[in-house]
């Protein structure tokens, strides 16, 4: 006589074990891993905070008369510390469109480059460019259907299309606004700031480019979780274009060079004598 | 903070909302235009969160045009209330729409009308309303000084002493305001109010 091999029915959670040390840790039985601890939801929550660096960022984008400048620092920070001094938080979606990263450094990626291939699909389809505004609306309504679930994103979608330079906000609220002038990220209001007060329409390329670099480095200088290097684009009808990429201590010493005090001039003549 | 509030005048209708687009303490656009042209006799004004506000706003949109497409007439001005009234019934035990809406109309028959709907679906036909923290000093402004038969230069008076009052008393005061406007001739901009401006630009 056969016997019917009933293994297969069995439970695979842990059933009540007389070995107690099995309970302290992850049970041997093969069912899934859990964390040790209480607080399962609060565990949670600190476990998808570990796996979203560049939460401290600056990024900012204006138009202007030649098209459109895009800069940012280039920190990430897990809490306190700092977990890189080299993110590419500018991210190239196609040779005339360009999007920024703050908040969820793997959200801002991912949708980042899962836009890109929406938008080749549409050039494809429709043998022409996708517009700035239909590639952010696109973004938009991905994040605003996964809106509440813990996405973090705010960006901004800065190109050039048949329409001349365009530039969007874009967030996981689901919020989107057109406009000429963005900041985001922990350090915008300090980026605003200098933005605000240096900014005209009708700037060359040069003026812009310089006043973004100011920008990225007056608000590495307040916000410490912004800093590393400060990188500039522009995109223009010929497609976008990197034009500098600064370290912000570099530029610390450009724009503020140190000059020997009286006091200090003193105080070494006292030591000597 | 927001404020959006319309009233109904002798003939017309105007709803006037602020265009400030906020984030905690940042103000990211101050000409951010919160009230849609639903279709050619009809405005929607818009408060609440902004990813709510421009998808509800413009699924409504979009579904009143549908409608005029499948049956070769406008929906009413009622009718679109009551619409928006139930879609954010139905909504609102799924995943609730956070917006508060003033939608203003103009019948043939009936005239102009004004309708107040919150965000659990609350639905009023009324002759002036008003949301968010501007309503407090609108609200009183508006019940003193209303009357039902006001030209629009009255209406428009007493709309920028609402403005006046919520730029001078309320502590998050909102720069810029929006004003349309809704009659027989159809619903279209009326002016904007604005302290600062933006110093840009010839529109790209």
């Amino acid at each position: 006589m056969m016997k019917i091999d009933f293994s297969g029915l069995e439970s695979a959670v842990l059933r009540s074990c007389p070995n107690s040390e099995l309970f302290d840790g992850i049970s041997t039985t093969p069912s899934f891993q859990i964390p040790s601890t209480t607080d399962f939801d609060g565990f949670q929550k600190e476990a998808i905070q570990m796996v979203k660096p560049a939460k401290g960022t600056t990024t900012l984008a204006f138009i202007f008369k030649e098209g459109v400048m895009v800069a940012a620092d280039s920190r990430a920070s897990m809490g306190g510390y700092i977990s890189s001094q080299s993110v590419k938080k500018i991210i190239e979606i196609n040779p005339y469109m360009l999007g920024t990263m703050a908040g969820g450094a793997a959200d801002c990626q991912f949708w980042h480059r899962n836009l890109g291939i929406k938008c080749r699909l549409h050039e494809l389809a429709n043998k022409r460019r996708i517009s700035v505004t239909g590639a952010s609306k696109l973004l938009a309504n991905i994040l605003y259907s996964y809106r509440g679930m813990g996405l973090s994103v705010g960006t901004m979608i800065a190109g050039w299309d048949e329409k001349g330079p365009g530039l969007y906000y874009v967030d996981s609220e689901g919020g989107r606004l057109k406009g000429t002038r963005f900041s985001v990220g922990s350090g915008s209001p300090y980026a605003y700031g200098v933005l605000d007060n240096g900014y005209r329409y009708d700037m060359s390329v040069e003026e812009a480019a310089e006043l973004a670099r100011r920008a990225i480095y007056h608000a590495t200088f307040r916000d410490g979780a912004s800093g590393g290097v400060a990188s500039v684009y522009y995109v223009g009808p010929e497609g976008w274009k990197k034009l500098s990429g600064d370290d912000v201590g570099e530029l610390h010493y450009m724009y503020y060079p140190v000059e020997p005090t009286a006091v200090e001039q003193e105080m070494t003549e006292v030591s000597v004598a | 903070m927001e404020s959006v509030f319309g009233l109904v005048g002798k003939g017309f209708a105007l709803v006037v909302a602020d265009s400030s687009a906020v984030h905690s303490i940042l103000v990211h656009k101050s000409n951010e235009d919160k009230i849609m042209i639903l279709d050619s006799h009809k405005l929607m004004g818009a408060s609440g969160e902004a990813g709510d506000r421009a998808q509800f706003t413009e699924y409504i949109q979009k579904n009143v045009a549908l409608y005029q497409f499948r049956n070769g007439i406008p929906l009413t001005t009622p009718a679109a209330a009551n619409f928006t009234r139930g879609e954010l019934a139905t909504a609102l035990r799924k995943n609730p729409y956070m917006v508060n809406i003033i939608l203003a109309g103009y019948d043939k028959e009936t005239g102009p009308s004004l309708y107040f709907i919150d965000y659990i679906a609350t639905l009023h036909k009324v002759d002036k309303a008003a949301f968010g923290y501007g309503s407090y000093f609108s609200l009183a402004m508006m019940d003193r000084h209303y009357r039902n038969d006001m030209s629009v230069e009255e209406a428009i008076d007493l709309i920028d002493k609402c403005i006046m009052e919520i730029r001078s008393r309320l502590v998050v005061a909102p720069p810029n305001f929006v004003i349309k406007i809704v009659d027989k001739d159809g619903a279209r901009e009326y002016a904007w109010r604005e302290s600062i401006k933006d110093a840009s630009i010839p529109a790209a």
